[in-house]
Order: C-alpha cells, then sequence, then structure tokens
C-alpha cells in the first residue's frame, strides 16, 4: 500500500506546476537549492572553528542560541509549511485502512523540506564536533534531542494549523525576548542554554525532547484518526462573511469601485494577508542597514538600499503580483465594461497610499538621526515615482495564477520568475543605489539624495506616458496572461 | 446583431472551431447545442474576445470584438464560476457589477428585488462568500448579474447545469422573457436538448467545431435534434 502512495506522491511532485517549468528555471531553482544547501554545510562546518577562534566552546555557543533558532523555525513552519490535507480526500473511499492514511500523511511531513534542511547544518557541525574531540556518543545524543525538537515543531505546526493568529502571537512573543535581550533586561538564552547544554552534558536528557515528540506523533494521530471526515478535520474553514459597503470611497468613481474590490481582496484572503505581514516585517528591514547590525550593509549605498525596501514593503510584495491578484476571476474583469486604465489606476494609488503610510510608521527611525528617515522619505518618493510603475509594467508578464487561499508562496512565488520580469525589476533597486553613489562620490551624500528623488519627480511627473505604455503592454498580453490564468496549480 | 466571418480557430495544427459565416439577428433567442468538444465554448469566447481567432472575426452591433472594446457596455455573458468573485459576499458582487456598469445601488437592488423568487432564499443575505457557495447556488448569482445593467445581448455558458430542477423552470422563465424584449439578444449553450428548444427560437447545432444544423424552432425540433444525436 505504501508503496503506491509513494508513486501518487512522485507523480504529484514531478508534475506540479512549479516543476513542469521550463528548464532554464529548473537549473535556477537547482542553483538556488544549491546555494543554500552550501550555506548550511558551510555554517555547519564553519561555526565550530569561527567560534573556537572567538575562545568560546562551540557546543555552549550553538547551545546559547538554539532556543532562538528551535522558536524561528516554529515560526518559519507556520508561515510557510503546509499541511497536505486535501489530497487524502480521493483515498477516502477505497479500501485502505484509517490508520494506514494518517500514518502515511504525517509520516509524509518528516521528508519535508523544512526538517531535512536542518540536516545541513547539524550533521556537519556534530561530525566535526567527534572529530575534534567531543565524546561522540553524547555528540549523537545531543544531536538526537535537537531533531527530536525540530520534528516536535513540525508536529505542534500541524496541530495549531489553520489557527491564524497563533502566529503573529508567536512572532511578537520572540521580537518582545529577543528585545528584551538586545537591551540586556532579560537574557532568556541563559535559562535555556543551560537546558540544550544538558542534552549533550547528561545520557539521559537527550530522552525528554524524544518522548515528547513520541507522545506529539501520538497526539496528532490519534486527532487526525478522528478527524478524517470530510465535515470535520477535511473540511475548508467557511468564514462567517460580512457585507460591506465601504461607500466613503464612491467618490473616487471607478478606481473607488476597485479600491473596495481590492481592500476586500486584502482583507479576506489568506495570501494577501500573508503578504501585507511580509510588507510590514519589510519596516523592520532596515534596522539591519542602520543599527551596524551588520557591518557591510552600515554604508551609504546601502543605505538607499534600505530607504526603498523600509518604505516600499508593500508595493514590492503585493505590486509584483498585479495583476495576478485578480487571476481567478481575470475573464470576468476581461469581458466586463472596464477601461484598463481605471484598473491599472487603482493599483497604484492602492500602492501610493501603502507607501506613505509605510513611510509615516517609518517615523522611528528618526532616532537614527535625520539622515536615515531623509533616506527613507527618498526611497518612498522613488517608488511613487518610478517603481510603482515599473512593477506594474513587470505584472503584464507575471503569468503565475494566484490561488488567494493559500498562504504559500508569499516569499516570491517560484513561477513568477521569468527573465522580462527580472529586467523590469533590475531599475527597481540597481538605478537609485547607482545614482545615489554617483552623487555622493562627486559631491555630498545629500546631492546623492537629491538626485534619487529627483528620479522619482521625473517619473511621477511622466505618469500619463507611462500608463500609456503599461496599458499597451497589458493589451498585447491580454490572450496569453487570460490562457495562463486558466491553468490552475 | 452579431455576424460571423470565415471563423476559425486553430491549436497545434487541430482545427476546434470553423464557421464560415453566421448571422444572429437582434432580439433572437439563440440556441447552442452540441457534445463535448464541439466548440461551444470555444465559440462564446471568441464572442468575448478571451481568446484569439486564427483566421476571420465576430461583429457584434458593428464592432469587431477583437479590434475595439466597445462592445461591452451592453454585452453580458456568464460562461463559469471563474466570472465570480470568490472573495466578496453575493450582494458585494451585484454591486460591483452594477458599478462596473453604471447601475446604482437602487437599480441592482430593485433587479436583486425582481428575481428573488429565482434565488429561493439562499443568496441574498446568508452571510457567506461565493466560494462557499454550492456550485448550483454559484450560478444562479453568475447568472443574475449578467442581467444588471439592462445588456443588449446576453451569453450563458450551459446555464442549466448544476442547477436543480425548481430553478431550472424558473431559468427558462427568465430566458424566454429576456428573449420576448426585441432589443435583447439571447445566446444559450447547453447539453440539454429540452430546454434549449424551449428557450431557444432558432437552434444552432454544433459537431467537431462545425455548424451542423441551423433550424427555427418549431414543432418538430426537439425530435429532429433527438434524432441527430442519438447515434
Amino acid at each position: 500500500m505504501i508503496s503506491k502512495f509513494l508513486y501518487l506522491e512522485w507523480k504529484a511532485f514531478t508534475r506540479s506546476a512549479s516543476f513542469a517549468s521550463n528548464l532554464a528555471l529548473k537549473i535556477l531553482m537547482g542553483f538556488v537549492a544549491a546555494y543554500f544547501i552550501l550555506i548550511f554545510l558551510g555554517l555547519g562546518v564553519g561555526a565550530f572553528y569561527i567560534l573556537k577562534k572567538m575562545k568560546l566552546d562551540p557546543i555552549v555557543a550553538v547551545n546559547q542560541f538554539l532556543f532562538y533558532y528551535v522558536v524561528m523555525d516554529l515560526i518559519v513552519r507556520m508561515m510557510l509549511q503546509k499541511i497536505p490535507v486535501l489530497n487524502i480526500r480521493p483515498l477516502l473511499n477505497f479500501p485502505i485502512k484509517r490508520e494506514t492514511i494518517v500514518h502515511f500523511s504525517l509520516g509524509k511531513t518528516i521528508l519535508s523540506f523544512f526538517n531535512l534542511l536542518h540536516a545541513f547544518f547539524l550533521i556537519p557541525f556534530s561530525v566535526v564536533l567527534i572529530i575534534e574531540g567531543y565524546n561522540p556518543l553524547l555528540v549523537v545524543f545531543w544531536y538526537l534531542a535537537i531533531y527530536a525538537l525540530l520534528y516536535c515543531n513540525n508536529f505542534i505546526n500541524i496541530l495549531l494549523s489553520n489557527k491564524d493568529g497563533l502566529f503573529m502571537i508567536f512572532l511578537g512573543l520572540s521580537a518582545v525576548l529577543a528585545g528584551l535581550q538586545y537591551y540586556e533586561i532579560f537574557d532568556i538564552t541563559a535559562f535555556m542554554g543551560p537546558v540544550f547544554q544538558s542534552f549533550y552534558n547528561t545520557y539521559w536528557a537527550f530522552g525528554i525532547p524524544v518522548l515528547a515528540l513520541v507522545a506529539l506523533y501520538i497526539i496528532s494521530f490519534k486527532y487526525f484518526k478522528n478527524n478524517l471526515y470530510l465535515d470535520a478535520g477535511l473540511s475548508t474553514k467557511h468564514d462567517e462573511a460580512k457585507t460591506e459597503d465601504l461607500t466613503w470611497l464612491n467618490q473616487f468613481g471607478t478606481i473607488g469601485t476597485f479600491l473596495k474590490n481590492d481592500i476586500k481582496l486584502i482583507k479576506r484572503n489568506k495570501r494577501s494577508k500573508t503578504t501585507v505581514g511580509l510588507s510590514i516585517m519589510f519596516l523592520f528591514y532596515g534596522l539591519l542597514f542602520f543599527t551596524n547590525g551588520i557591518p557591510m550593509y552600515n554604508n551609504p549605498t546601502m543605505h538607499i538600499f534600505a530607504g526603498i525596501f523600509v518604505s516600499g514593503g508593500f508595493l514590492i510584495t503585493f505590486g509584483q503580483f498585479v495583476p495576478s491578484w485578480d487571476s481567478s476571476y481575470y475573464q470576468l474583469m476581461m469581458t466586463q465594461n472596464i477601461p484598463y486604465r481605471g484598473y491599472l489606476s487603482s493599483k497604484w494609488w492602492l500602492m501610493v497610499i501603502a507607501t506613505i503610510i509605510t513611510t509615516v510608521i517609518a517615523a522611528p527611525y528618526l532616532y537614527f538621526g535625520w539622515q536615515v528617515y531623509l533616506t527613507i522619505i527618498v526611497g518612498a518618493i522613488y517608488n511613487i515615482g518610478v517603481n510603482s510603475h515599473l512593477v506594474l509594467l513587470g505584472g503584464a508578464f507575471t503569468k503565475t495564477p494566484i490561488d488567494l487561499s493559500s498562504g504559500k508562496g508569499a516569499f516570491g512565488d517560484k513561477k513568477a520568475f521569468n527573465i522580462k520580469t527580472m529586467l523590469i525589476s533590475l531599475p527597481q533597486l540597481g538605478l537609485p543605489m547607482l545614482v545615489y553613489w554617483l552623487g555622493s562620490r562627486f559631491d555630498s551624500a545629500t546631492t546623492g539624495l537629491a538626485l534619487v528623488a529627483l528620479l522619482g519627480v521625473i517619473g511621477f511627473a511622466f505618469k500619463e506616458k507611462a500608463f500609456t505604455l503599461i496599458e499597451k503592454t497589458y493589451k498585447s498580453e491580454k490572450y496569453a496572461t487570460i490562457a495562463a490564468y486558466k491553468q490552475k496549480g | 446583431m452579431i455576424q460571423v466571418n470565415n471563423l476559425t480557430k486553430t491549436y497545434n495544427g487541430t482545427t476546434v472551431l470553423n464557421i464560415e459565416a453566421l448571422e444572429i439577428k437582434q432580439g433572437e433567442s439563440f440556441g447552442l447545442v452540441g457534445n463535448n468538444g464541439a466548440g461551444k465554448t470555444t465559440f462564446f469566447s471568441l464572442l468575448l474576445d478571451l481568446i484569439q481567432a486564427s483566421t476571420g472575426n465576430i461583429v457584434n452591433h458593428g464592432i469587431d470584438v477583437s479590434k475595439s472594446e466597445a462592445w461591452k457596455p451592453f454585452t453580458a455573458s456568464f460562461l463559469d464560476e471563474s466570472f465570480l468573485i470568490s472573495y466578496l459576499t453575493p450582494e458585494e458582487y451585484f454591486y460591483f457589477i452594477g458599478d462596473l456598469r453604471g447601475q446604482n445601488k437602487a437599480d441592482v437592488d430593485a433587479l436583486l428585488a425582481k428575481h428573488e423568487e429565482f434565488f429561493n432564499g439562499e443568496i441574498l443575505k446568508n452571510k457567506k462568500y461565493l466560494r462557499d457557495l454550492s456550485k448550483g447556488n454559484q450560478k444562479k448569482v453568475g447568472i443574475i448579474a449578467t442581467l444588471i445593467g439592462n445588456p443588449s445581448v446576453v451569453i450563458l455558458d450551459e446555464p442549466f447545469a448544476n442547477l436543480d430542477p425548481t430553478t431550472q423552470f424558473r431559468l427558462k422563465k427568465i430566458i424566454k422573457e429576456l428573449a420576448d424584449d426585441p432589443a435583447v439578444t439571447v445566446l444559450v449553450s447547453s447539453h440539454d436538448l429540452q430546454h434549449t428548444v424551449e428557450v431557444s427560437d432558432r437552434i444552432v447545432a454544433m459537431q467537431k467545431g462545425q455548424v451542423v444544423k441551423d433550424i427555427q424552432t418549431s414543432q418538430e425540433t426537439l425530435k429532429e435534434l433527438e434524432e441527430f444525436f442519438a447515434v
């Protein structure tokens, strides 16, 4: 029976839309995967010697931060790891034991990318530990303990799936802990470090996470088995709908009609909510640049890069998928009495309003000095004047249908990659950095900023021209886009 | 009036649609029947400029649909669920379409009130998004949405599929009413010969992309069609 399941899984994998894309993309994906694997491998091997050089006991130092590692892992899983529920449906009415189905679908998650990735760090690190003379048996115990914890995360995520709020709570909690640690008020690692250390120091402690994992597996198994009904665990959640008029938007005419729709789109779909969550995270991205957190980032040219990201989080995450947001009903849009320009303008306004709001929210960056905040404002001007047009133009070539109900893929859909979109997105970040660098090189940083802002203003001045071009592109891509949106998943 | 000239659609060398000439008069109630793959949906998609014709063109009220968008204000259509916006409530959807067709809330409300019977209490004020409605109820929403703004061309693809018997009956009444208006051209496709005969005054049967029968509906039409399709 298991071999039959494996056969189905293999077919599902090789025939999935993202895998069946063109060869160039496959090669690129291979490179990206290899890159991440190498980074983790390098970390695993290198971490030991780097820590040794810093005169720290590598295993103690790693244990100190494993708490955050495990918590971050859980958060990432909650955001991205999807529980394969729907695949079970077609199996229910066949002569297969319910237990087999549950064991298989739980077992399947064990091989998930989110679990395997850690091995690339943990295995080399453990091997280096053993080579460097640490007690092999204890290293193995430690390794088992850590992996058991990561698998606990796996099953916790399964049990807690569909509970949207939890993710935010975890994120908030760990942000608070990190903040307390940064300002040296309360150091959670001082408490958790010894716990992780005990996995190595004792012969019995590793049993605790392992037992916890077994318990979690049994709980998940029972939970799934009892809920393996179409109207229970396999049902899709139905939200209670509330009709909203948003009449205050009526004054904006056609654009208002579309804005109303876009606001509902963002509020009522998981995918779009994740996107907005992401764009909020972009707000904090600037901290990496302005706090000296990563010294390499702390130079003026990188600052303008940060300025664009901080103010343009929404523009980048939401805008790059216009018009894919409307992909599921694109045929309707194409047969209605809709002027393209009105449709595009409403998306443009949405991005502009979001950029302005983000820039205002980013005001606390004033803490790092007015120059930093000015950089963000200049970034916003550039975003509004140039990038808003560029993402709309790029959208004409993005032919990836979006499944609104799934939260997966918000970190840049693999399929959304194509050469044209990439060429268009180069000026989004490259151009302002170049201009700023030139300006600051030959005159002063302020000149650099002024030049970038000027670019934004020029872009804004040519808005009508840009829109005519964008409109023409959308029209010429119309049939290809409709055809692409018809192929789901 | 809708005029079809030398229309063909070819995918990878296979011709899926080939209509030399076809004229649908204003006010006509036009039924399109045929088996799966006969080209019904392809024809409607071409009429709505959702796909590109390989040769020829369709002229809707004097407008070549692939050249200009001026046909959109007076043409309404519902082909399948992809015409619905899944995250809206039915009311919001109707108002959205109303906004696009220049109808205010009161106009839309009046139309909805008129078709309350058709909705059978399952659509309005039900606190459900369109994505959570059953297939049949989704269809009801899509069909009524095409009536917003008094379009002069109404295109419905398989409107009877997925509907319960009572609703099918009510839908026939609605389509007949539309057909009685001399300004409104109704185009309906269906697998169901009887329904189509009942609501149409002209029936075109298609097979493998070609028009094989073109008859004005009469007493004998149903029998003629049944004989044709009973192979």
